[in-house]
């Protein structure tokens, strides 16, 4: 076990950290969203980013994904989730666009 | 609503099922009863978690479906062999098409893997149990009370007639108005809980619970086939789960996720259905495969040829089974791009496919081949399957799937690589496991029987098929005219189907012969196995292992009878073994009422049901049973009943 | 089951077979639920614009409501975690507070979902409205149900926790439930990013 409780200080301090990391994102991606005049594919794109980012930081300050003798094994999930993710995600909008760009056609 | 709307009606080969249904449901009572045996039923089988019973339980439950989906096979077939039969009626056709194809999948394809998966695993990994052995009871009758489910719509409300594939709008509201859908989308929903379990339990199982030195790269075979299987079920079955409630919520709530109307789109649920379907493919024939690598290198007796490719090549199937969904519905027309791609990834899946029929077939190479039942299927599996896989790779070609698309040809390749992958791996497992579950041999000589028979037969009754196709006769018609010129090779394929019936009344009797006459097991490795769960006793113990073996690589048991330490003693140490439980059945039973509900609309019910379900959830929670300890004693007493 | 082959230093949840062998259970499940998440938010933006003719998202989502949902869920993640920190200093007493607070957030959450999901039936987009609408409220409903979920199940552990105190079982089950719990927010921050923010922006 790489996480005993030797290296838990007294106070929180990962958790308070990635706590303001996570308000901080959220109000960066409102911001990108309405204010940085960005292109839509350019907002997507950095909105996306910022969100996985987050997710990240849940998953290695507050879940502790890497802590126990297994994390090899949560760590693989995790990432073959994310491959299943990208394809059931990505591969629908593809197939159901019928290889054209019609997503947000008004219907 | 009537009691004439609720029971089906006016069929008298339904009532004739009703009479039989209501005959063996008395049958079974009076039994139990007369011999005092509810008691022995409920504490002995009920309540287990004990994974070999569990594993027994799930076979028989297969093979019942075997003959439910086998007769709806021969009803179709009666109905085909000459132009312009009345035996069915179109709706009637309809409906036995859909529960033959979703029975042989879901209820009898997976519970028969799963079910030998059961019985295997924790003893070729030489575990006492898996990781979670109330789930996995809770996994078993979940997947029974979803297989009643499906099943009872057949004299209770009506069976679902929009095909196993259950494509919309035709399975929408407007087009099956009926509460047969309902039944296909609850009893699926029901069963698929206790199939995304099972993945995560033996998943865990083989990751954490293996013997001290066997690494995963001296992993038997079998057991990594049901790892990688594990891994396709724990991400394919989530996407069936909310493609079902999306058809659910479609139907009963008015929603329009699939609908014509209000912006919804029909074929998303063919993409979903096949994000999940063709994982789903490899979920029923990954463990096939498994098994005839196991039953080809203890027959040959050779160690496996090229252990790593037949790894690697699983690894790859399991990550690129979620890359090739489209190849089922490149019809749509979803454009050059997108078939394209799914065209190379389906052809590039065959690649590692291919390369397990060359391990197999070097496996064979020189070696000292015996010809039991068990080694019969896995010969017979590969030219079969070979025929099957060439076929589909064929059918991968979007521009020539135009042409085969919606014809025989599909379905004589779709049954090309399930049975003679699926069923003859289920067949060839069972005589091979047999001892270990019945603590006897099924007949040999019965055994070749079936073999011949059923091997002949199907091939009879699916190669015509492929020139069926190709002479244009579309799948699922009840029916076709004189001048489209299809009767010769229908009659034939008839008498196909006849032939695989026989052979399977002659796999039954064979199950009550040897159960009547067969010897008793007295060694527990009555093949010269390679493996670990050959050094078990017969009969089993029910904690598997007095000694946790140790284990020096691959076919572990081997090498241990070759260096003579099987049979060395040690002290014994206390074992601990989990208890039974009956809050497994009582709460599927709940799911079971509460689906009923549902599929009627009868919201008061499913809504009881799923308190009832909460509430045995609950009861868990707040159970702190932590199993029990077999003693010293009781080892030793129990060791020398047996060997 | 057996207690043995660990440091005095390893925290109680890890201490026991059982307890190693239903965490990671718990982590493949997890896998299970972003396969679950990914085919709604694949359905979502397959059904995306499709509101055929009724009311759009853009006119009925605010940036308020939606920015005070995230508040509260990312709030309730971290006092979670401090529920965690605290039961790993075998501080019962800490842990009972952040857990009592993280199941009021949750709550709020609750509450103010439900508020908004009457607010848009009010103006006339409900499950039954068009495939777009079918498609959110399918999507974020699950994951109130989930959160609803969340909630009872750890509201269970904390009678739990009341009964027998610190142990390798009940610590087992908090940790089982934070990751959860955790888990729930992350699938928010992609509702958040995805339905809410680029649905006002697009």
């Amino acid at each position: 076990m790489a996480n005993n409780e030797q290296t838990h200080s007294h106070f929180p301090w990962s958790h308070v950290i990635g706590f303001a990391l996570s308000i901080i994102l959220t109000l960066f991606a409102l911001w990108v969203g309405f204010e940085s005049g960005l292109s839509n594919t350019m907002i997507i794109v950095v909105v996306v980013a910022l969100a996985l980012f987050q997710a990240a930081i849940q998953l290695l300050m507050f879940m502790h994904i890497s802590e126990s003798e297994d994390s090899k094994y949560q760590v693989g999930t995790i990432l073959y989730s994310l491959f299943i993710a990208v394809a059931v995600v990505a591969g629908s909008i593809w197939v159901m666009s019928f290889g054209m760009d019609h997503m947000h056609m008004p219907m | 609503m009537k009691w004439d709307e609720f029971f089906v009606t006016g069929d008298p080969l339904i009532y004739g099922a009703d009479v039989s249904i209501a005959l063996t449901l008395i049958g079974v009572i009076f039994v139990l009863t007369y011999f005092k045996k509810w008691k022995w039923l409920w504490t002995e089988w009920l309540t287990t978690v004990d994974h070999k019973k569990l594993g027994i339980m799930y076979v028989i439950a297969a093979v019942l479906m075997l003959f439910r989906g086998g007769v709806d096979a021969l009803l179709m077939r009666a109905q085909l062999t000459v132009p312009d039969a009345g035996f069915l009626d179109s709706t009637h056709y309809n409906e036995i098409f859909t529960t033959h194809g979703t029975i042989m999948i879901i209820f009898m394809a997976m519970p028969f893997l799963i079910g030998l998966m059961n019985v295997v695993i924790p003893l070729q990994i030489g575990a006492r149990d898996v990781a979670y052995p109330f789930l996995n009871a809770v996994s078993f009758w979940t997947f029974f009370m979803g297989a009643m489910l499906f099943n009872i719509s057949f004299v209770i409300g009506g069976s679902p007639s929009a095909g196993w594939t259950s494509y919309v709008p035709l399975a929408g509201l407007e087009l099956s108005p009926s509460v047969g859908q309902n039944y296909y989308l609850l009893g699926l929903q029901i069963a698929g809980i206790g199939t995304l379990l099972t993945g995560i339990n033996f998943l865990v199982t083989i990751l954490k619970m293996r013997a001290p030195g066997m690494t995963l790269m001296k992993m038997p075979i079998f057991t990594w086939s049901t790892l990688i299987t594990c891994v396709i079920i724990i991400f394919a079955f989530p996407v069936l789960t909310v493609a079902l409630a999306l058809m659910t919520f479609d139907r009963l709530f008015g929603s329009h996720f699939f609908t014509l109307m209000d912006g919804g789109m029909p074929m998303l649920w063919a993409n979903l259905f096949w994000i999940w379907g063709h994982p789903e493919v490899y979920i029923v024939i990954l463990p096939a495969f498994g098994m005839f690598s196991e039953i080809i290198s203890t027959f040959a007796r050779k160690t496996i040829f090229g252990y790593k490719a037949m790894v690697y090549s699983m690894v790859v199937i399991a990550g690129l089974s979620f890359l090739v969904w489209v190849h089922h519905f490149f019809t749509m027309g979803a454009g050059g791009a997108v078939n394209s791609f799914f065209s190379i990834t389906t052809m590039l899946i065959a690649v590692p496919t291919g390369v397990k029929i060359f391990n197999w077939l070097f496996t064979l190479y020189k070696g000292r081949i015996r010809f039991t039942s068990a080694m019969l299927w896995s010969l017979a599996f590969i030219p079969n399957f070979v025929i099957g896989g060439v076929t589909g790779v064929m059918l991968a070609m979007a521009a020539a799937d135009y042409q085969y698309h919606n014809t025989y040809f599909l379905v004589a390749h779709f049954h090309y690589v399930l049975i003679s992958g699926t069923v003859y791996a289920c067949f060839a497992g069972l005589h091979f496991w047999y001892p270990k579950m019945f603590n006897h041999r099924l007949n040999e000589k019965l055994g070749k029987w079936t073999f011949w028979i059923f091997v002949a037969g199907f091939n009879l009754c699916f190669f015509p098929m492929y020139f069926l196709g190709l002479a244009g006769m579309p799948r699922r018609v009840y029916t076709y005219g004189a001048a489209d010129g299809w009767m010769s090779l229908n009659v034939l394929a008839t008498m196909g189907g006849i032939l695989m019936g026989i052979g399977f009344l002659i796999l039954v009797y064979n199950i009550y012969y040897s159960f009547r006459y067969s010897p008793r097991e007295t060694t527990g490795d009555p093949w010269d196995g390679r493996t670990l769960e050959w050094s078990t006793a017969a009969p089993i113990p029910f904690y598997n292992f007095a000694h946790v073996p140790e284990v020096k690589g691959h076919d572990a048991y081997w090498i241990a009878k070759k260096e003579g330490t099987d049979k060395i003693k040690k002290p014994y140490k206390p074992i601990h073994m989990p208890s039974n439980s009956g809050v497994p059945i009582i709460m599927s039973t709940f799911f079971f009422i509460s689906g009923f509900g549902m599929v009627f609309s009868w919201h008061w019910m499913s809504i009881a049901g799923l308190i009832g379900v909460l509430a045995t959830m609950v009861m868990r929670s707040f159970d702190y049973d932590k199993g029990f300890y077999v003693s010293v004693e009781e080892i030793e007493k129990l060791e020398q009943t047996t060997k | 089951m057996d207690a043995v082959e660990h440091s005095p230093n390893t925290p109680l949840e890890y201490q026991t077979e059982t307890g190693r062998l239903n965490i990671l259970g718990f982590w493949i499940f997890l896998g299970a639920e972003i396969a679950l998440f990914s085919t709604l938010f694949a359905t979502y933006f397959v059904l995306d614009g499709r509101t055929a003719g009724g009311p759009v998202p853009a006119d009925l989502f605010e940036v308020k409501g939606v920015l005070i949902e995230t508040f509260l869920l990312l709030t309730s993640s971290f006092t979670c975690g401090l529920a965690i920190h605290y039961m790993r200093r075998h501080s019962l007493k800490g842990l009972v507070l952040w857990i009592g607070i993280t199941l009021a957030l949750g709550l709020s959450f609750l509450g103010f979902e439900i508020y908004e999901f009457i607010h848009y039936i009010h103006e006339g987009a409900a499950l039954t409205t068009s495939a777009y609408w079918s498609a959110f409220f399918v999507l974020t409903g699950t994951h109130g149900a989930h959160v609803a979920m969340g909630i009872a199940w750890i509201a269970l552990i904390l009678i739990q926790l009341k009964q027998r105190g610190l142990t390798p079982d009940t610590s087992r089950k908090v940790f089982i439930s934070s990751l959860y719990w955790h888990f729930l927010d992350v699938v928010w921050i992609f509702i958040f990013t995805a339905v809410y923010l680029l649905g006002m922006v697009m």
